[in-house]
């Protein structure tokens, strides 16, 4: 078994006390996944074994190593995960990462790769496409690429007998909770608009394809094997599936070699194994703790599994509150909101991949206190609230008051981020402006978040939230100072934006010059006027 | 018409197939050589011992501790070598260097039961550096005369005189970046030995030959010891023609010390920082028109930044040179090429070898000097176009330069560039912070290895009693399709269905001596060689059924599985039973092939000749959006008509010509390599080293309108079946990317705004190059504008010409009027 998975740690056999407890009956079982509807285990396997190595050792090679953190989706695989809240809920076949998460994490769960899809000679539709319209060059992509495109075949919703969908016209997709959104007419929206080339006669999302990259074919043909899915047929047994509930999580207590992966059940039990091991690292999605194992080659005593733990995954929408759970996915958030936050409905497109939003948490886009993370800039804008929990009770902190230091915040070691709260209402005018070598799956060299109210043609409040500028994210008070009060005309954008170009402190990087960066504050609010008064003018021509 | 371009009726080629793997590619079945690892029992696993210095002296080196390491069984270093310490064909390049050359060399290999332990392992060596001075920069060696290699020389014709006599004389400076090839797989060897102690490597190579004769001489043992197979690789794009010599060694190494399977992967961070690279040029120009823009001359001089060893650096200097004309007549040239020698990966072959950086600095003259003309930039491009009879700098006659113009005229239409014009006209007034354009740029590639002796092939095709084929030939597959033409080739070279024929693995004892898939060359040279020996086989056939079928061999056809006498009366005899009928005659049924690429000769120490068999011709119209607040940009839509002469396989040529021009926006506008030129002890560490760093295209670049149509009427004769090469000539019709990415920033500026852009034209890039053209306005009436600093790094703006360098300006006295700014 050593041969087959490379990140065994050698020489280290004996300490191996895999199970799983049952939640009925406390039992120790050992842990086990249904891969491609086989039982498999995980003898061999380290803590620390990626999903991946798992399952190349297991025979199935089909998912490839392209880089080992989540930017190419050469080993996507199909992860059945709840499809929705509630029992009746129902599964969606989500596409993950495999390099990135655990192997262990995967006890419990049902997985399906490439081979699990289909044969040769006996092709998924997905697979067919692909391989008839010349979807495959070197090919070493391409299983990935076909677990992604089968995750948004799938997708609930994706092809309604109604041609369209919930991509249909006058659809509420982009309603925002309060006031107007804005989201319709920016360049930065989500994309809604069924005209958009991003989005198949099917109804299929070409973001689904959006964390997996291609050297060969220029994509072409991938986004027509994509636009010429149809719907599953009524026999599709993995369409089937998605009727019944997603696998529950399981407490899963895995240990082997030098470390240990434990699966918490719930907040108490978050809190009791963190006494028990005080220097666990938690982990929900992760997808920047799996970068940090492969490619740092950090290795953990004890991680700690709280990605499936009901008190972080609320999703409430109140009359004064909007309460997203740690523990969500960015795809379960960017789902259940709906466009009703219309500022995060333009971060989440922009937002790294649909792979890593699969995965990635707001807890853990906060939890890692990024100077660059990009949903910091929006929650700052939004007055974000962090929801702060411990054994002794939960606080309350603002977002802007949150980060202390590069990658230090005000968080407590005993504490954990349960929950970001977005008061209501929204203000109105909002933007997220993201500046990138590449348009998506990129890293931000700045993030810009804005959220303004303006009555009566005067700025009554402004919040903007900057990314990539300082050691933290910030907010740009001055600038909210220089709008605030004033006429929301060009010549206040245009000296609010000359003190925007000297809010934070940007460096050069690979990513960007320090120039470029305080060039991008100084036009982000002159673009932010351009795109509103443009708005503004077409509202009023159409009227 | 050649016998060898001759297709016959109903020809198998020709047709629309998918990659012969792509049934497996989808289902994940396809192995790479990585693949192979999890059914080889046994297997250690091998990671290096990276320098942390761009140059330094390895002082001390202990290998103890990694062996305390649980699971480390052996640490490789320089005394492990039998044979000769060296990777590179040059012997410039040792495998367990006692100077590290550049930052992430690898001075010793840990071998572990597990990666993990191997790993471990070679954090625990011990190594002592001395550091040593660096040069980083390509303009940091050309201060310091930092050469290696030759130092090239193209000319013709006279020209000062053609300078002295110009309307406009321009000159300028351009420094662009290089690419990573970026291959999904990184690079692979597993090594194995047999109970003769012979040496099998399983690698993920271009080059099968060169891979076999690298670990042979650092093994100390001929050639026929060790074989080399290639399955198949994840992409190559040039970046495993060299580069896998020495990992397959290491492995190979390991293999014979231990006596156990070596599996040699890199991590992409291992691959980013120790494989070579497309090399980045500096380049500085001098170019003379006429009145009417036509070019007189152009003075040049490329430097190449070869990194920290020859590899494949002169040859690709030696394409770049030869490519600086692209598709236009350019009487008098004077072209200079040096290499220099920096703390790099070393630098070498990548998709165009050289083509494209010779191609992109005329381009960019073109691009920068047709505002400073009062011409249209695809007017200038037009009015210089190769006419027939004219011959390249180095003296090769230019054959079916009117496919330039045919091209380019079937873009114009089929693209509705008129129309599209005046949109774009209409835009542009309309919108004071976005502007579009639309670039259209021409490629004119000659085909054939510039060393002449590489233009040779071999194949190996077998026919079985029951008449199954089976064919070997000596070219690799990467996904550029090449098996799946090889099967087409065969099925009809032999007149049967595709069916009937196999292909299978590379290998080096199957088809010996093989020169590197790579230079596009892969299915002219191995169709070549497996047509040859399909005929040998057909011929001998041929006797056979004359006999049966009571006619003339001559009268003899094979068509579709079938033989039969000419006009298809009388017997029809199968194939199968034939082939049964022909062993019973002891006919020999199988044969190999071999083909050289007939015409060419190059004398490189004078730069003159006719290297190319033929050139591959395109033409791209690419319109972009650019976002005047941040510079970002977004392709709209392309157009191109590509010469691929008579397609062998028109699916696999289609996605040749878009892969390649993705590829080529990439390196263009995306891609961008960094290295840490500071003083810190990161001097010459690569900054973009993962995937997280270094962005591909992806979806978000692809263009939104994508039409890719086959030039008609194309045949190429003295090719097989009248196809031409199409690996690597799309690739530059990205330029049309570049230059529409260039005239739309101009747009934001006053009319005959020249701009210069930064090259990989990132939108910080564009941004600057939106910057520079607002500021030649008058004033600053757009909104967006805002006053910038110049930024700090000095890879992000364009250069600025050397104060001994002419301005960009025109300076000829007679060049006031025409046009010329004042």
């Amino acid at each position: 078994m050593a041969s087959t998975t490379p990140t065994t740690t050698a020489g280290t056999t004996a300490a191996s006390t895999p199970g799983t407890r049952s939640a009925d009956t406390g039992e120790v079982t050992a842990p086990r996944a249904t891969v491609n509807g086989r039982e498999c285990g995980f003898e061999g396997a380290a803590a620390h074994t990626s999903a991946l190595d798992w399952l190349r050792g297991l025979g199935l090679t089909g998912a490839k190593e392209g880089c080992a953190e989540g930017e190419c989706g050469a080993c996507s695989v199909l992860v059945a995960r709840p499809a929705g809240d509630g029992p009746d809920a129902g599964t969606q076949w989500t596409a993950l990462n495999a390099c990135l998460v655990p192997a262990a994490s995967l006890d419990g769960q049902e997985v399906v790769t490439s081979e699990g899809l289909g044969e040769p000679g006996d092709l998924h539709p997905v697979q067919h496409e692909m391989a008839v319209r010349g979807g495959s060059q070197c090919g070493y992509c391409t299983p990935g690429f076909v677990c992604s495109m089968a995750a948004e075949y799938y997708r609930p919703g994706r092809d309604t007998p109604e041609a369209g969908g919930d991509l249909v016209p006058g659809t509420d997709a982009t309603r925002p909770v309060e006031g107007e959104g804005d989201a319709a007419d920016d360049p930065n929206a989500p994309h809604h608009d069924p005209v958009d080339h991003d989005h198949g006669p099917n109804g299929f999302d070409l973001h689904a394809l959006s964390g997996n990259l291609c050297r060969c074919t220029g994509y072409r043909p991938i986004r027509d094997a994509a636009f010429a899915l149809g719907r599953p047929t009524d026999d599709d047994a993995l369409a089937q599936r998605t009727h019944e509930p997603a696998p529950a999580p399981v407490a899963t207590r895995f240990a082997s070699g030098a470390g240990e992966y434990l699966r918490a059940g719930d907040l108490a039990d978050v809190f009791a194994l963190r006494s028990e091991h005080p220097d666990a690292t938690l982990v929900a999605g992760s997808t920047d703790w799996g970068v940090e194992v492969n490619i740092r080659g950090v290795r953990a005593p004890v991680v700690i599994g709280i990605d499936r733990v009901p008190e972080l995954r609320t999703f409430e929408t109140g009359p004064d509150v909007v309460e997203l759970g740690a523990a969500l996915t960015l795809s379960e958030i960017e789902a259940r909101l709906d466009g009703r936050v219309p500022l995060l409905a333009q971060v989440f497109p922009q937002f790294a991949s649909r792979l890593i939003r699969n995965g990635a948490t707001l807890g853990g886009n906060l939890g890692t206190g990024s100077p660059i993370g990009d949903t910091p800039p929006a929650l700052l804008a939004l007055e974000a609230v962090v929801v702060l929990a411990s054994p002794s009770g939960e606080r309350e902190v603002p977002l802007a008051d949150y980060f202390t230091g590069y990658r230090a915040t005000v968080r407590r070691p005993d504490e954990l981020i349960r929950a970001v709260r977005l008061p209501l209402p929204l203000s109105p005018v909002t933007a997220f402006h993201k500046i990138a070598k590449r348009r998506f799956d990129d890293i931000s060299s700045v993030a810009v978040g804005f959220a303004l109210q303006v009555n009566d043609g005067v700025v009554t409040k402004a919040r903007i939230g900057l990314g990539g500028v300082a050691a933290t994210p910030v907010r740009a008070l001055e600038t909210e100072a220089a709008l605030e009060g004033r006429p929301f005309t060009r010549e206040t954008a245009r000296a609010a934006a000359a003190v925007m170009r000297r809010e934070g402190t940007p460096l050069d990087d690979h990513r960007a010059s320090a120039a470029y960066r305080s060039a991008m504050l100084g036009t982000a609010l002159l673009k932010l006027h351009a795109q509103h008064a443009g708005r503004t003018t077409r509202e009023e021509a159409s009227a | 018409m050649s016998h060898l371009s001759e297709r016959p009726t109903n020809p198998v080629v020709g047709q629309d197939l998918p990659h012969e793997s792509a049934q497996l590619h989808v289902t994940g079945a396809a192995l790479y050589t990585d693949d192979l690892v999890l059914r080889t029992h046994g297997t250690l696993h091998a990671h290096p011992v990276q320098a942390p210095h761009a140059h330094a002296r390895v002082t001390g080196l202990r290998t103890a501790p990694a062996l305390e390491v649980p699971g480390v069984v052996r640490v490789l270093t320089a005394s492990d070598v039998t044979g000769v310490n060296d990777a590179g064909v040059k012997h410039d390049e040792p495998l367990f260097p006692d100077e590290v050359m550049f930052f992430g060399h690898s001075v010793a290999w840990v071998l572990g039961e597990t990666l993990e332990a191997a790993r471990l392992g070679a954090a625990a060596v011990e190594v002592d550096y001395e550091p040593l001075p660096s040069i980083v920069t390509v303009r940091e060696a050309i201060d310091a005369e930092s050469f290696q290699g030759a130092q090239p020389h193209l000319e013709r014709g006279d020209v000062e005189t053609a300078f002295d006599g110009a309307a406009h004389v321009f000159s300028g400076e351009f420094e662009f970046a290089g690419q990573e090839h970026f291959y999904l797989e990184t690079h692979c060897a597993l090594a194995l030995v047999d109970e003769n102690g012979q040496v099998f490597v399983q690698s993920s190579t271009q080059h099968p030959s060169e891979t076999q004769e690298i670990v042979a001489h650092v093994l100390g043992v001929p050639s026929h010891e060790v074989t080399v197979q290639c399955l198949r690789m994840g992409g190559g794009f040039g970046g495993k023609e060299m580069q896998p010599h020495g990992l397959a060694a290491i492995a190979a190494i390991g293999a014979r010390l231990t006596g156990r399977p070596v599996r040699l992967r890199l991590t992409r961070t291992q691959d980013l920082t120790m494989s070579g690279k497309r090399h980045g040029f500096h380049s500085r120009w001098r170019v003379a028109f006429d009145d009417d823009g036509r070019l007189l001359a152009l003075d040049a001089t490329l430097t190449a930044d070869g990194g920290w060893s020859l590899d494949l650096s002169e040859p690709v200097l030696a394409r770049a040179l030869c490519h600086i004309d692209n598709a236009y007549w350019i009487p008098n040239v004077r072209v200079n090429g040096r290499i220099a020698r920096t703390n790099k990966t070393s630098q070498t072959a990548f998709r165009g070898f050289g083509g494209p950086q010779g191609m992109l600095v005329i381009e960019d003259v073109l691009g920068r000097c047709a505002p400073l003309l009062g011409l249209d930039p695809a007017d200038l491009r037009r009015r210089n176009f190769y006419t027939d009879g004219q011959t390249t700098p180095y003296g090769q006659p230019v054959r079916h330069p009117e496919r330039i113009t045919a091209a380019w005229d079937a873009v114009v239409a089929s693209g509705e560039l008129e129309r599209r014009r005046e949109e774009v006209a209409r835009y542009n007034a309309e919108h004071p912070d976005t502007k579009r354009a639309i670039g259209i740029t021409p490629v004119k590639f000659g085909i054939s290895f510039n060393l002449t002796a590489f233009n040779q092939a071999g194949a190996l095709v077998h026919v079985y009693k029951d008449g199954s084929v089976l064919i070997n030939h000596g070219g690799t597959e990467m996904g550029q399709g090449l098996h799946t033409k090889m099967l087409q080739v065969a099925a009809t070279a032999l007149g049967v269905p595709l069916s009937t024929v196999r292909l299978a693995p590379t290998r080096t004892d199957k088809v010996p001596n093989t020169s590197a898939t790579a230079a596009s060359s892969g299915a002219d040279l191995n169709g070549g060689a497996v047509k040859n020996a399909c005929e040998q086989i057909t011929d001998r056939l041929r006797a056979v059924a004359a006999g049966r079928l009571g006619v003339h061999p001559n009268d003899v056809r094979f068509e579709d599985g079938v033989v039969h006498a000419i006009g298809g009366t009388g017997e029809q005899v199968p194939w199968a039973q034939l082939v049964h009928q022909a062993y019973f005659q002891r006919v020999q049924l199988w044969a190999a092939g071999f083909y050289r690429t007939e015409g060419l000769h190059w004398d490189s120490s004078r730069m003159q000749g006719s290297p190319f068999k033929y050139f591959a011709y395109g033409v791209a119209a690419t319109e972009v959006e650019v976002d005047g607040f941040t510079g970002a940009y977004r392709t709209r839509r392309v157009d191109i008509v590509h010469d691929v002469g008579d397609s062998l396989s028109p699916l696999v040529d289609i996605g040749q010509i878009e892969g390649g021009f993705v590829q080529g926006a990439g390196w263009l506008t995306l891609e961008d390599l960094r290295w840490d030129e500071s003083d810190r002890a990161s001097r010459g560490r690569l900054a973009t080293q993962a995937a997280s760093t270094y962005k591909l295209p992806s979806f978000s670049e692809m263009p939104e309108e994508f039409n890719v149509s086959l030039l008609e009427q194309a045949h190429e004769d003295g090719v097989v079946y009248g196809s031409k090469a199409v690996g690597e000539p799309p690739l530059m019709l990205a330029f049309s990317v570049r230059e529409a990415l260039r005239q739309a920033a101009a747009a934001f500026g006053p009319a005959g705004t020249s701009v210069d852009l930064a090259s990989p034209a990132t939108p910080e890039a564009v941004f600057w190059a939106v910057e520079e053209a607002r500021a030649a306005g008058e004033g600053h009436p757009d909104d967006a504008h805002v006053e910038v600093a110049a930024p700090g790094d000095p890879g992000v703006r364009p250069e600025q010409p050397d104060a001994d360098a002419r301005p960009m300006q025109p300076e000829s006295e007679r060049a006031v009027g025409a046009g010329a700014r004042p």
